[in-house]
């Protein structure tokens, strides 16, 4: 049974010159209950504003989506978003206040609200760093606080949109390996948008590579058969980096191509 | 343990205190053997002037007449533009609106205003207060109304996403994220407002510090202008760094830049 299912989406921007671009068109994926899909796809091929559009930004321009039966209108708290930048976060609020502002809209008393946040501060790492404030922490530690402040509300889904790809190599790899971990543990159904197939393939349960941009869709879903911590160095690992690869590789060439 | 407090102390203000005193210091000389003359008098003349006219209350008079003017039209200016200010960031059609104004009114300087105020509001306190209000409003407004429209949309999306009402996000995001240009437009709007209150003042009042430099020049009371002129200098800096430090307190932790 599918948490959400994009029907027929299409989303058309009009510019300031009113010249009209449609990043998707016809663009329809299914993604179950408790998995973790990863969406896939050449830069400017309209993978945020499928995000965008399930979060509810952003409403399509036709078709539907549709999340346990409704049709999604507006943003909830039903879906929790972690963002690429930390320009989210509430730079006057501490860490911990930041885990804790669903909660506060919630008008959850100061107590448990606290206990709650600071649960979850703990499983993304982050103890005793709760005093400090956005500004004082690495670009890593304020990723791990958007993260705790979508999961504090117990969202039925975390959407996540390339929230690795300003970080360095090493702290990208390490937020890869405790995101995993955390999915583990807490089994949210989670959409993680990125264009790093390696990211993909370590992280996604499916993996939906989308077709370059403009009129995007999904051009393919690969599922990806491995259970438990992923090596970089396993042949499976890499016959399904290379699998992706090969759909993904001429969208990649159209995308430069038509930007150019 | 004292040691070290002290050298904290000097580190943070050791600055400034050397600032001031070679000020004076290059006053004093400069009035000595430089412009030797009654007209530049030396700092040691003016501050014993200034003590005299704190002794028989005459500076306290005046001084207070300009502080509560300016307080009052200040308080209403800021109380008046900052609610208009975030209305013209928030929505598109008010700005619209009232754009027209604020972009017109704000070329006139509240000095060419004087005029104006004097005729409609009498030399009283309410033309003052007027002028105060005036060269305030338009700076809070520009202020807050950029201030509303530089927040990050993410910040807006995120709590949408946290179940934040539209209320909710005015008062836990839009506001506290505003707050340090609100206190931005005040602190510009207070340099502001001892120009226009001087200038005021000068033209038409019974006591103020303008009217206490007015006065000085009809009567050459030199001594005077410049117990005015130092009064004015102390009360503007005093009033800034309060401003200042309120500025860093609230936004120092949003960005250490500022």
């Amino acid at each position: 049974m599918s948490l959400v299912s994009f029907h027929d989406v299409e989303k058309t921007y009009r510019s300031l010159q009113g010249v009209d671009y449609t990043a998707v068109e016809r663009f329809s994926v299914e993604i179950e209950a408790g998995e973790f899909f990863c969406l896939l796809g050449p830069s400017g091929c309209g993978k945020t504003t499928v995000l965008k559009m399930l979060a509810g930004f952003e409403a399509p321009t036709a078709g539907q989506i549709v999340m346990e039966g409704r049709a999604v209108t507006g943003a909830s708290r039903d879906r929790g978003v972690v963002f690429q930048g930390d320009d989210s976060l509430y730079g006057w609020l501490s860490a911990v206040e930041n885990v804790e502002f669903g909660l506060r809209m919630q008008r959850v008393r100061p107590g448990p609200r606290r206990e709650r946040a600071m649960r979850y501060l703990e499983l993304v790492g982050l103890k005793g760093q709760e005093q400090k404030y956005p500004a004082e922490l690495s670009g890593g530690m304020k990723q791990r606080i958007q993260i705790a402040r979508a999961l504090v509300n117990e969202p039925k889904m975390l959407l996540m949109d390339e929230p690795f790809a300003a970080l360095d190599a090493q702290t990208r790899s390490l937020m890869q390996l405790e995101l995993a971990n955390i999915w583990q543990a807490t089994r949210t159904t989670v959409l993680f948008i990125t264009h790093d197939i390696d990211e993909a393939v370590t992280l996604g349960k499916r993996i939906g590579v989308m077709r370059a941009g403009p009129r995007s869709q999904v051009k393919g879903v690969i599922e990806v058969a491995l259970n438990g911590a992923r090596s970089r160095t396993d042949d499976v690992f890499l016959r399904y980096y290379k699998q992706v690869y090969e759909m993904i590789r001429d969208e990649v060439a159209k995308s430069i191509a038509r930007a150019d | 343990m004292r040691r070290s407090r002290l050298r904290r102390l000097w580190s943070v203000y050791g600055g400034y205190a050397l600032g001031f005193v070679s000020l004076f210091l290059i006053w004093q000389l400069a009035s000595l053997y430089v412009v030797s003359s009654v007209l530049f008098p030396p700092p040691t003349v003016v501050f014993r002037k200034g003590l005299l006219l704190v002794r028989n209350g005459i500076l306290l008079e005046h001084l207070s007449a300009s502080i509560q003017r300016i307080l009052a039209g200040f308080m209403a200016g800021s109380l008046l533009g900052i609610p208009i200010g975030l209305a013209m960031g928030s929505f598109r059609p008010v700005r619209k609106l009232l754009e027209p104004y604020t972009e017109f009114l704000r070329f006139i300087p509240s000095v060419a205003m004087i005029t104006v105020a004097v005729i409609w509001f009498g030399i009283g306190e309410a033309s003052k207060i007027f002028l105060i209000i005036y060269t305030t409003i338009f700076i809070v407004i520009l202020n807050t109304a950029a201030g509303v429209s530089a927040i990050a949309p993410n910040k807006i999306r995120a709590a949408q996403a946290l179940g934040a009402t539209r209320a909710q996000i005015f008062l836990h995001v839009a506001l506290p994220a505003t707050l340090p240009y609100i206190l931005t437009g005040m602190r510009l709007a207070m340099a502001n407002s001892f120009t226009t209150i001087v200038a005021a003042e000068l033209i038409a009042a019974n006591e103020g510090l303008g009217k206490m430099l007015w006065d000085g020049r009809l009567f050459m009371l030199v001594d005077d202008i410049f117990v005015s002129l130092v009064t004015l200098g102390l009360l503007g800096f005093g009033v800034d760094r309060v401003f200042r430090w309120s500025i860093y307190a609230f936004a120092g932790k949003y960005s250490p830049a500022m």
